[in-house]
């Protein structure tokens, strides 16, 4: 009953913090005492995690349209170039899976394109290293940013072994359509870090993240620590990989390959 | 004791007025980066780190250096180091000061720095390493302060300053140590990713650090009647021959680490930088410099004729300088975000409003020295320490020349 309660108010705080940019959610917590309420359709796991079926998800325009999808959802501000910000990629199978090569693989595997993003890994060390706490942990597994807390050292780009993470490293609202914002999401400024986030704006509300329902079944979502969950099913059938497992992060995200 | 630098001569007003243009040059490019971002810099999404934070990573070295006059002289009581102490304190200061002025450069968000003590996160090494940086700074200011005003005053240094002091020893120690687990414990980043690192550190900066600090203090002598005694600039000469040796024997354990075991984490960065990789050479001439200009440096230490040739010292430590810059202060760095995580290579170079900010930090860096030393060798004047003789010995020589015999390197003072 206590621990309900504490990890509630812990939960809570965290939304808070997370979705505090949400000028809702900041009038709410500022304008009352009462804590801010979960939506009761939300919905939560210990540990989410994902399922890529590169059987089905593999050609690089598929998984474009996926990244503009999120990148839609989130205002990811286009900008090319090696100063690029993006959360959802596809890219080759040698870049993908740096450890997991060999020159004999079947055609199938090497042709297609895998989607990359952050695999908010249960042993993050973009949380390890971040001076500020701007980057870190919730209790459902989700590696989380709080953009206003970011002070853009930068050093979480350098921990990532997955190169993740972006940074604005000019004004994000001037590589956006400014009619055409979300605006359940906020803009960045610039100097901060940002990645991918599974959407946590969109579970706390009940709904799957973006790319997941756009995907037409290719990826999976769900709770890795519940044995009963279709990721759990889908896990145990299929063989899949994970990226660079040597780097001891513990990736959520999972390939079928 | 400050007014001492308010009063000098037309020279050294100049030299000011020249460092304080250059460092407004510098702040304009700055200016332009507060206004429009990183996005100035040459940096990317997989070199994330760029000159400012090389830079900061090779002053740091010459931050910690100091204490190789300051150890000798309290741990051994070695004392001919003695009228030296100050000036790798006051160095220590300056490039302390250049080490946080590049973190404040390079951070995107420099108005919310202080979420760094607001929001302490112990776990970040970063953390760790603003309070060394900025303990250090204060120990360093602190204990040359004080001693300095008490010789001024033809006092004993005080008593309560002794813990001051062994602490900024074994600090100083820290701060090289620390910065180097900044970069050391990040899995994924194959060239970073070595037990060993932090001692190449603490060797490099051995180095270098003493080299840059002689060197400065071969122009402060040019205009000052500061006179370095012979015997410490070739015991220091010394120090930095053997940390040379150290520290190109470490960098040779790595690159049989990564070849001996053929591990292609650990083998790509060292391919990248003196081979070339997936088509990108950009490197290759640089560390081949390196590796050649560090040879050239050591043969010219370890010969005893040539070591003891003062004529020769300030290009031997030119050479070691530049060599040891294009190691830790290029290629680190670069070699550390090369190949990306995607096994590709993301070449880096600054632009050129990045170098414009950084020649603001070293520029204020410049002024911090000139002032500091300034002040310094007054107070060594006024008091006729380690003066400048007319034969060209330093008063503590306890030379037997007289004025008329002109003697170089080859006379014949009876060193003490
Ligand atoms: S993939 Fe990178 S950014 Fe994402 S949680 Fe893991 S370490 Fe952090
Ligand atoms: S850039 Fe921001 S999120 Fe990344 S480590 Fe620094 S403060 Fe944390």
């Amino acid at each position: 009953m206590k621990n309900n309660r504490r990890s509630f108010i812990k939960l809570a705080g965290i939304a808070a913090a997370g979705l505090g940019i949400a000028p809702r959610a900041m009038a709410a917590a500022m304008g009352g005492s009462a804590p801010i309420k979960d939506d009761p359709k939300g919905i939560t796991a210990k540990q989410w995690a994902m399922v890529i079926d590169t059987t089905k998800l593999n050609t690089a325009k598929d998984i474009e349209k996926l990244a503009k999808v999120c990148h839609t959802v989130h205002n990811v501000p286009s900008i090319e170039g090696k100063q690029e910000v993006k959360w959802l990629w596809p890219d080759i199978y040698e870049h993908s899976f740096t450890e997991q090569e060999n020159p004999h693989l079947p055609d199938a595997v090497t042709r297609r394109q895998y989607a990359l993003l952050c695999n908010h890994c249960e042993n993050p060390p973009c949380v390890r290293v971040c001076p500020t706490k701007a980057t870190y942990k919730r209790p459902d597994g989700i590696v989380d940013m709080d953009y206003h807390r970011c002070i853009g050292c930068r050093y979480c780009m350098a921990g990532c072994p997955y190169g993740s993470r972006s940074f604005n490293w000019g004004e994000p609202r001037d590589h956006l359509d400014l009619d055409a914002l979300n605006k359940e999401y906020p803009t960045r400024m610039r100097g901060v870090v940002e990645k991918c986030n599974f959407c946590v704006e969109r579970l706390a509300v009940g709904k799957l993240p973006a790319c997941v329902e756009a995907s037409n079944g290719a990826i999976h979502f769900g709770d890795l620590n519940d044995p009963n969950s279709e990721i759990r099913a889908v896990l145990r059938e299929r063989f899949t990989i994970r990226r660079k497992p040597s780097a001891g992060t513990e990736p959520s995200v999972y390939y079928i390959i | 004791m400050l007014e001492i630098a308010l009063k000098g001569s037309k020279r050294y007003y100049g030299w000011i007025a020249f460092l304080l243009v250059l460092i407004g040059i510098g702040s304009m490019a700055w200016l332009d980066q507060l206004i429009n971002g990183l996005k100035i810099t040459g940096m990317g999404r997989d070199v994330s780190w760029g000159f400012y934070i090389s830079q900061f990573t090779y002053l740091v070295g010459l931050a910690a250096s100091g204490v190789m006059i300051v150890l000798p002289n309290y741990f051994h009581g070695y004392k001919p180091n003695k009228h030296m102490v100050i000036f790798g304190e006051f160095m220590a200061i300056a490039a302390c000061i250049m080490c946080l002025l590049f973190i404040v450069v390079d951070i995107g968000q420099p108005t919310r720095m202080l979420n760094v003590i607001l929001h302490a996160t112990p776990n970040s090494i970063l953390f760790w390493d603003m309070i060394v940086l900025n303990g250090y700074l204060g120990l360093n200011l602190l204990v040359g302060w004080v001693c300095l005003q008490a010789d001024r005053a033809r006092l004993p240094h005080p008593k309560w300053l002794k813990p001051f002091i062994y602490t900024s020893i074994i600090w100083a120690f820290s701060i090289h140590t620390v910065t180097a687990f900044l970069y050391q414990g990040l899995p994924g980043r194959h060239y970073w990713l070595t037990a060993i690192l932090a001692a190449r550190f603490l060797a490099s900066a051995f180095c270098s650090g003493p080299a840059i600090l002689l060197l400065v203090m071969m122009i402060t002598e040019k205009f000052t009647t500061f006179k370095m005694p012979k015997k410490a600039v070739s015991t220091l000469v010394k120090i930095i021959m053997y940390a040379m040796c150290v520290n190109m024997f470490f960098f040779s354990l790595e690159v049989f680490t990564a070849f001996y075991s053929n591990m292609p984490g650990h083998m790509h960065p060292l391919v990248y930088l003196f081979a070339g990789y997936h088509g990108h050479t950009e490197l290759v001439g640089l560390m081949w410099t390196f590796i050649g200009l560090a040879a050239v440096s050591i043969t010219l230490l370890v010969t005893p004729k040539f070591r003891n040739n003062f004529k020769l010292l300030p290009w031997t430590l030119g050479i070691l300088v530049i060599a040891t810059w294009i190691d830790k202060g290029l290629g680190l760095l670069i070699g550390g975000f090369n190949p990306t995580p995607f096994h590709t290579i993301t070449p880096y170079w600054p632009t050129a409003k990045e170098l414009l900010v950084s020649m603001m930090v070293y520029a204020i860096g410049a002024l911090v020295v000139t002032i500091l030393f300034k002040i310094a060798t007054e107070v060594k004047e006024e008091l006729g320490q380690a003066q400048a003789m007319p034969c060209g010995c330093s008063t503590e020589d306890e030379c037997d020349c007289t004025p008329e015999c002109g003697c170089t390197d080859q006379c014949t003072c009876k060193e003490a």
